[in-house]
């Protein structure tokens, strides 16, 4: 589905990613973990599409089409779906109206005809309950004044709508609460259905937990230095990442 | 041929001025105030960029063109304009090229107490007798005095004390007139007595083979004693049309007015906006939105006059220039020494869409009272990339996702709306022109 070939990008002339490799086949769940800086939302913002990012070496393809070639919305089109780290309020915007907006521009790429109020509402009630969604919250401006937490339920509400093929979550538990956390990793394992891949980025090994990936990868300056099955997760977790900076410096140094 | 003579301010323009006075059929029972007028644009002339109101809006190519005044017969029918209707229900009044269409209008339905019509048939009511030609100000602003010494009729709406009419009355405002440099005056005149209520749309429209168009528009509107005027205003011009806007409303106690400027599309609209809330516990909103594109330019001035204490104000414009378009705000709020216990607030907001678009803000808060509350904010920005970046990778392409921000920056301005139905069709014309 989406393969990575010695990808390299830089942000601000600085160089983040330095030749990354790896490959998600259907269904498949990858855990990207590293230490601060190693470039795990690069990676992340570099398959989104976003502008700020120069990608300097490398391919992505993603069902066998060139990624980086395709704008934002277009790769939103073909099935790629970014949970933000950070998302954006958006005042003036309802939420049922961006999603309504968005699903139907999905729905057009595919040939798909637009949902009218009726089913869209019916499509919406029916997501919401995945990530226990208030219905205040679809009425509301696009995140603005959301919590935390709110803002995260609202990511995964969002992916439930538009039904990626692979989705890409960006640091999605980072400042969630362990009842938040539940949640959102919930809505996650509702949508996962045996053909729709994930990437889950995260600092921590606590949201493997509850999202038990089945291939863990640690990046460390731009690059994929160790890959494993979830126990990598755990080690790390116990160890911390200075082992692994430690033997990579020393194979650098060498 | 017009002879210009410029002095420090000015430019005066007395033949061409002539000409037009005497073109005009003036409105024989307001002879004396009209040449009166016609005396204090002589004195005060067409202004330049050194005259500190005018500084960023140069008008001076009026005085340098030949203009004819509009003496286009009224050929539209009800038909051409029906389906332009701000609601369905509404009241369609036509003033095309300055002058009441009755056959192109539809008034079926009026109340009892509602009265709409032309200066020529009402001027013997009693409040057009006490106030019709009595507040926009003729001896200082330039226009206003071009506009009472030229216009040949007038659209007064009465609405009787007690009055409470929840259909809009639309005066659609058209310009059919096919001279190629024209000159259009308006006037409108609205008074609604002790406790009425009413809603009235002005919108200006061209369908004119002209190409040159300088529309002077005055509207003066009375609100009496507990009375309350909702007031929408849409300039949706063709390109080759200059508009200056003259707004004066008059405020008794215990009044409410809501009026909303939306300004969409002209080549170089001037809005002049006066609110003089003369008595105890007045309420004033005024909303006011441009989307300026190409090389328009869009001016709103504003002067919220606090005279009395207990009244409250709030403004709230909004702009969004785009391409080489100019904004101008300038908005000025005078509390009088016993304008006690006033609120007034003031916020304009601009959005620049390219690196040419250009904005001039000025909050002028003059406060002569000491218990007062007051406040002003004026911020200028551009589009929030990570706002865009967010909307695109949820499927929404870039034109789109444009629309949706800008949408969604000016939208609260029409938000305010009082009617639903005129607010769901400013909403829709909004939308349209951000596409």
């Amino acid at each position: 589905m989406l393969t990575i070939k010695d990808l390299k990008a830089s942000v601000e002339e600085k160089q983040i990613l330095n030749g990354l490799n790896f490959e998600v086949k259907p269904g498949e769940v990858h855990a990207i973990m590293g230490p601060n800086g190693s470039g795990k939302s690069t990676l992340a913002s570099v398959l989104a599409g976003r502008e700020e990012y120069e990608v300097t070496g490398g391919e992505v393809l993603f069902n066998g089409e060139d990624l980086l070639d395709m704008s934002p919305e277009d790769r939103a089109r073909a099935g790629v779906f970014l949970a933000f780290q950070y998302p954006v309020e958006i005042p003036g915007v309802s939420n049922a109206n961006f999603l309504k907006t968005a699903v139907n521009e999905v729905r057009k790429s595919k040939g798909l005809e637009a949902l009218d109020s009726k089913q869209f509402l019916k499509l919406m009630q029916e997501k919401m309950k995945l990530v226990e969604m208030d219905k205040t919250m679809t009425q509301r401006s696009v995140n603005e004044g959301f919590s935390g937490g709110e803002k995260k339920r609202n990511e995964i509400f969002q992916m439930a709508m538009l039904e990626p093929s692979l989705a890409i979550l960006d640091e999605t538990d980072s400042g969630l609460d362990i009842d938040a956390l539940r949640i959102v990793a919930n809505g996650v394992n509702a949508l996962r259905d045996g053909n729709r891949s994930f990437i889950v980025i995260t600092h921590y090994q606590r949201l493997l937990d509850y999202i038990v990936p089945d291939f863990v990868h640690v990046l460390y300056k731009g690059r994929i230095v160790k890959s494993g099955t979830k126990e990598l997760a755990l080690e790390l977790e116990e160890k911390g990442y200075d082992w692994i900076k430690e033997e990579v410096d020393a194979t650098l140094n060498a | 041929m017009s002879t210009l003579q410029e002095t420090k301010n000015t430019i005066l323009t007395s033949t061409l001025f002539q000409d037009w006075v005497n073109a005009s059929p003036r409105v024989d029972a307001f002879a004396a105030i009209t040449k009166d007028a016609a005396q204090a644009f002589l004195l005060q002339g067409i202004p330049t960029t050194k005259h500190e109101e005018w500084k960023y809006t140069n008008v001076t190519r009026l005085a340098n063109t030949t203009f004819e005044i509009s003496k286009s017969n009224t050929t539209l029918m009800n038909a051409d304009v029906t389906n332009e209707k701000v609601t369905e229900d509404a009241i369609l009044v036509i003033i095309e090229n300055g002058i009441l269409n009755k056959a192109a209008s539809n008034m079926d339905g009026l109340p009892k107490g509602v009265h709409i019509g032309s200066i020529h048939d009402l001027k013997d009511n009693a409040a057009i007798q006490k106030h019709f030609l009595q507040h926009a100000d003729y001896k200082s602003e330039p226009f206003v005095a071009l506009n009472t010494a030229t216009f040949s009729d007038a659209v007064c709406i009465l609405a009787e004390a007690n009055v409470e009419y929840n259909t809009p009355i639309h005066l659609m405002m058209v310009n059919t007139s096919n001279e190629a440099n024209v000159y259009i005056p308006v006037r409108v005149f609205v008074a609604a007595e002790k406790n009425a209520s009413i809603h009235v749309v002005e919108t200006y429209v061209s369908k004119g083979n002209n190409t040159n168009a300088f529309v002077n528009a005055v509207s003066e509107v009375v609100v009496a004693e507990n009375a309350k005027v909702n007031y929408v205003k849409l300039q949706d011009e063709s390109s080759n049309t200059t508009h200056i806007n003259y707004h004066r409303i008059a405020m008794a106690r215990d009044s409410y007015e809501h009026l909303t400027t939306l300004s969409l599309g002209g080549g170089l609209i001037r809005n002049n906006l006066n609110i003089r809330l003369g008595d105890v516990n007045g309420t004033a909103y005024l909303n006011g939105l441009t989307v300026a594109r190409f090389n328009q330019l869009v001016d709103h001035h504003t002067v919220v006059d606090h005279a009395m204490p207990h009244c409250y104000s709030n403004e709230l414009y909004k702009n969004i220039i785009d391409d080489s378009a100019q904004g101008v705000f300038n908005g000025k709020i005078f509390v009088r020494k016993d304008a006690q216990k006033t609120n007034a607030f003031q916020s304009n907001k601009n959005l620049l869409l390219s690196d040419e678009a250009s904005m001039n803000a000025k909050p002028q808060l003059e406060i002569f009272a000491d218990d007062v509350k007051c406040s002003h904010g004026a911020t200028t920005g551009q589009l929030d990339d990570e706002a865009l970046f967010y909307l695109r990778a949820r499927g929404i392409g870039e034109d789109a996702a444009r629309a949706l921000l800008n949408h969604a920056f000016a939208a609260d301005v029409i938000e305010g709306i009082a009617h639903e139905g005129i607010k769901e069709k400013m909403l829709e014309l909004l939308k349209e022109k951000l596409k």
